[in-house]
């Protein structure tokens, strides 16, 4: 384990380091910024701009008198509220779904040994499969046969999604718990069942609050990516379930003219959970990914 | 309070390795035990069995009259000391200090009284709203004894409660868990590798090897009359000298002769230990003899002449109140499972040097003498050993020639 650490620590080569690498840190963080930075701009002041204002050449930086119009387009004439709520009913449930079933599948496997030894590396290995691989089968499932065989509708569903994200999300919730739970010594919930818990005590009492940082992580990822998938979601969700990628993929391919406003109000409303839950957990974050590395 | 009883226990781990043999012994009431053993003898496995953290494979555990070998760590009344001590870091110490008084669903105030209490015996007063990670090293092992003493159980465990000390906190530490034993008189069973530890602390103690029991006796007792070589070379430190030697049947007793032709004579008491010793007489045994019991010759000038031997002084050793000298002695050093087990306990390159030595036919010996001694590194001196102070042992079985 020493070993592995070392291995792991940066090398750095003593001595000044060179003006120009300076510099060039520099530009490449800069250029890196702007490649990031610029769209993001546009789209926020693009969903402010009227709409005459849209496709100008040279483009207006910011827009003389600013408009809430597209906002109340996006969410109110088009599929934005329906979508925002799918989303957030989808994203949450699936969150909730993936952490609960990943953190009690990682604990069984990190202190029974459940599956053996390559279990969690099987689990991970899933996210191999390219989705697109699986997108007519599960269409197929989902529109006829899962209603022919079990009698239950899942096109077009909330729980339908729910169902599928879940699944995909699980495998690098597990993955991720697993290493968690593997770091945390097992004496502390021996001594958990010593000093008078059962065994579910010893797991709620003791793992779950310090296997908290990892939760919050695999918590994010999972909500993350249920709220960006868009594939499945085009596939199987194409009215009732709509989401909010595909209500926005509905308006920058819409006929109904130049919608690149509503597009990028609905744009920044997507991103507001991205961006609360960032600052919320980056923190937890960092720990979470980086665990391997303070072990010890 | 209870006694606890091991009978004809076994534990094989899922992998095959057999970690405890059919280990019988009975601990009683109020008894400070000590199991003590090289490392991977199985120590920590027959102590996790008591506490309900491994499964037994076969044969019984009782605590007073029932059977646990069923029952779950929380209904076998018994608090435990961990290596790594194991504190919640995500409580206080006051939370980890309460967490087991908690589970038991005890009044609040009673809870908070036991806590100062505890605090109060073990010095923690002002860490109670304190994390472990930002306790001392020696702050963390109080709290985590306090933590176990802070019930009243039937039985405490401890494994090797103090190695992640320093030496001299160890020592301290060490002096108070005897003493709260002797106050509290709780049933306790207690691993260590380290042999003073075990002598100091045990009212009797378990000596263990490969998953076997060796000997169970007091410290005295395992001291003076240690069953077999193992036990006899595992405690005493520095530890016993062996060589091989020959019994000889004299006019007026017997003698034991090695090496070059040097002879020392079995003195009365030590044949009173070992009434057969005669009958082996021709055949080679293994002679054990304590570094303390050996002294530079000049310093004790009525020594016999047949209760001295020879030896090349190497190095002397001043520790204030004594001096340990090294020295060699030509007597053929003795090669066992049991000898080269303990050396390579205490480190690698004392392996190699027992075989270095067996290649000479040389025995390292230790001696422990006066500060006084003018024994000369290079020159060969005359040594005396103590009246009553050699062991016989049976070089095939390594057990001690008794009766
Ligand atoms: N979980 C396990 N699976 C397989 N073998 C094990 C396991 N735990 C311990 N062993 C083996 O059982 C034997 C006894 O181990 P144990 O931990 O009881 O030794 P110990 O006397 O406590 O040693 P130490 O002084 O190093 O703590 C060793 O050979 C060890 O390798
Ligand atoms: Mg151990």
């Amino acid at each position: 384990m020493r070993k592995s650490r070392d291995q792991a620590r940066v090398r750095t080569v003593e001595g000044s380091p060179f003006h120009v690498g300076r510099l060039l840190r520099w530009v490449v963080v800069i250029v890196w910024l702007a490649f990031l930075i610029v769209p993001l701009y546009w789209v926020a002041v693009a969903s402010i701009k009227p709409q005459e204002d849209l496709l100008t050449s040279p483009p207006v930086w910011w827009p003389d008198n600013p408009t809430s119009i597209h906002f109340d387009q996006a969410l109110n004439k088009f599929n934005g509220w329906k979508g925002l709520k799918n989303s957030l009913l989808i994203a949450f449930t699936t969150t909730i779904f993936a952490v609960i079933i990943g953190t009690a599948a990682a604990y069984s496997m990190a202190r029974f040994r459940t599956g053996g030894k390559h279990l969690s590396f099987w689990f991970l290995s899933q996210r191999i499969l390219p989705p697109i691989a699986i997108v007519i089968p599960i269409f197929l499932l989902f529109s006829r046969y899962s209603e022919e065989w079990f009698g239950i509708r899942l096109i077009d569903t909330q729980a339908g999604l729910i169902m599928l994200y879940t699944v995909f999300a699980l495998p690098f919730t597990v993955w991720m718990m697993y290493a968690y739970f593997r770091q945390m010594p097992v004496e502390l919930e021996e001594a958990a069942l010593v000093d008078g818990c059962s065994r579910i005590q010893a797991l709620v009492k003791i793992a779950w609050p310090l296997a908290a940082p990892g939760v919050i992580s695999a918590a994010a990822f999972a909500f993350i990516f249920a709220w960006t998938e868009f594939l499945f979601a085009v596939v199987l969700a194409r009215t009732e379930a709509v989401t909010l990628p595909v209500a926005l993929a509905g308006m920058v391919t819409s006929f109904q003219g130049n919608l690149y406003g509503e597009a990028s109000a609905l744009t920044m409303v997507s991103l507001i959970p991205s961006l609360m839950l960032g600052i919320l957990v980056q923190r937890h974050l960092v720990r979470g990914l980086t665990l391997g590395a303070v072990r010890g | 309070m209870a006694q606890v009883t091991f009978e004809k226990i076994r534990k094989v781990y899922p992998d095959g390795t057999v970690a405890v043999k059919e280990l019988s012994l009975e601990i009683p009431d109020g008894e400070l035990m000590v199991f003590v053993g090289p490392s991977g003898c199985g120590k920590t496995t027959a102590l996790r069995m008591v506490a309900g953290l491994e499964q037994i494979s076969g044969g019984e555990i009782r605590i007073g009259d029932e059977v646990v070998n069923n029952l779950p760590p929380r209904e076998r009344d018994i608090a435990m000391v961990f290596q790594n001590y194991a504190l919640y870091p995500h409580k206080s110490v006051y939370e980890n200090l309460s967490f087991p008084l908690k589970l038991r669903k005890m009044e609040k105030s009673e809870i908070d009284r036991r806590v100062q209490r505890i605090a109060q015996i073990l010095e923690l007063e002002e860490q109670l709203p304190r994390r472990p990670r930002q306790l001392s090293g020696g702050q963390r092992q109080r709290v985590a004894m306090g933590r176990a003493m802070i019930r009243e159980p039937q039985v405490y465990l401890m494994d090797e409660p103090l190695s992640n000390l320093d030496a001299k906190l160890r020592t301290q530490m060490r002096a108070e868990i005897g003493l709260l034993h002797k106050e509290i008189g709780v049933t306790t069973i207690y691993v260590t590798h380290d042999q003073v530890e075990a002598m100091t602390l045990g009212e009797r103690v378990a000596v263990m090897r490969k998953g076997e029991l060796q000997q169970v006796a007091s410290p005295q007792e395992l001291y003076t009359h240690p069953a077999n070589l193992f036990v006899a070379g595992f405690i005493g430190s520095p530890a016993m000298n062996f060589f091989e030697g020959k019994i000889e049947v004299v006019d007026d007793g017997l003698m034991v002769a090695f090496g070059d032709g040097q002879r020392l004579r079995v003195d009365d008491a030590e044949r009173d230990f070992a009434p057969v010793l005669a009958g082996t007489a021709g055949a080679s045994v293994i002679v054990g003899v304590r570094p303390e019991h050996l002294e530079d010759a000049a310093l004790i000038p009525e020594t016999p002449s047949d209760r001295r031997l020879r030896g090349l002084v190497r190095l002397r050793e001043l520790l204030g109140s004594e001096m340990v000298v090294h020295f060699e002695v030509e007597a053929a050093p003795v090669m066992t499972a049991e000898t080269r087990e303990i050396a390579a306990d205490v480190d690698a390159s004392t392996l190699t040097e027992l075989d270095h030595m067996r290649s000479n036919r040389r025995t390292s010996f230790v001696g422990r003498f006066g500060v006084a001694t003018q024994a000369v590194e290079g020159t060969v001196a005359e040594i005396a050993v103590s009246a009553g102070s050699l062991r016989f042992f049976d070089p095939s079985t390594g057990a001690r020639i008794t009766t």
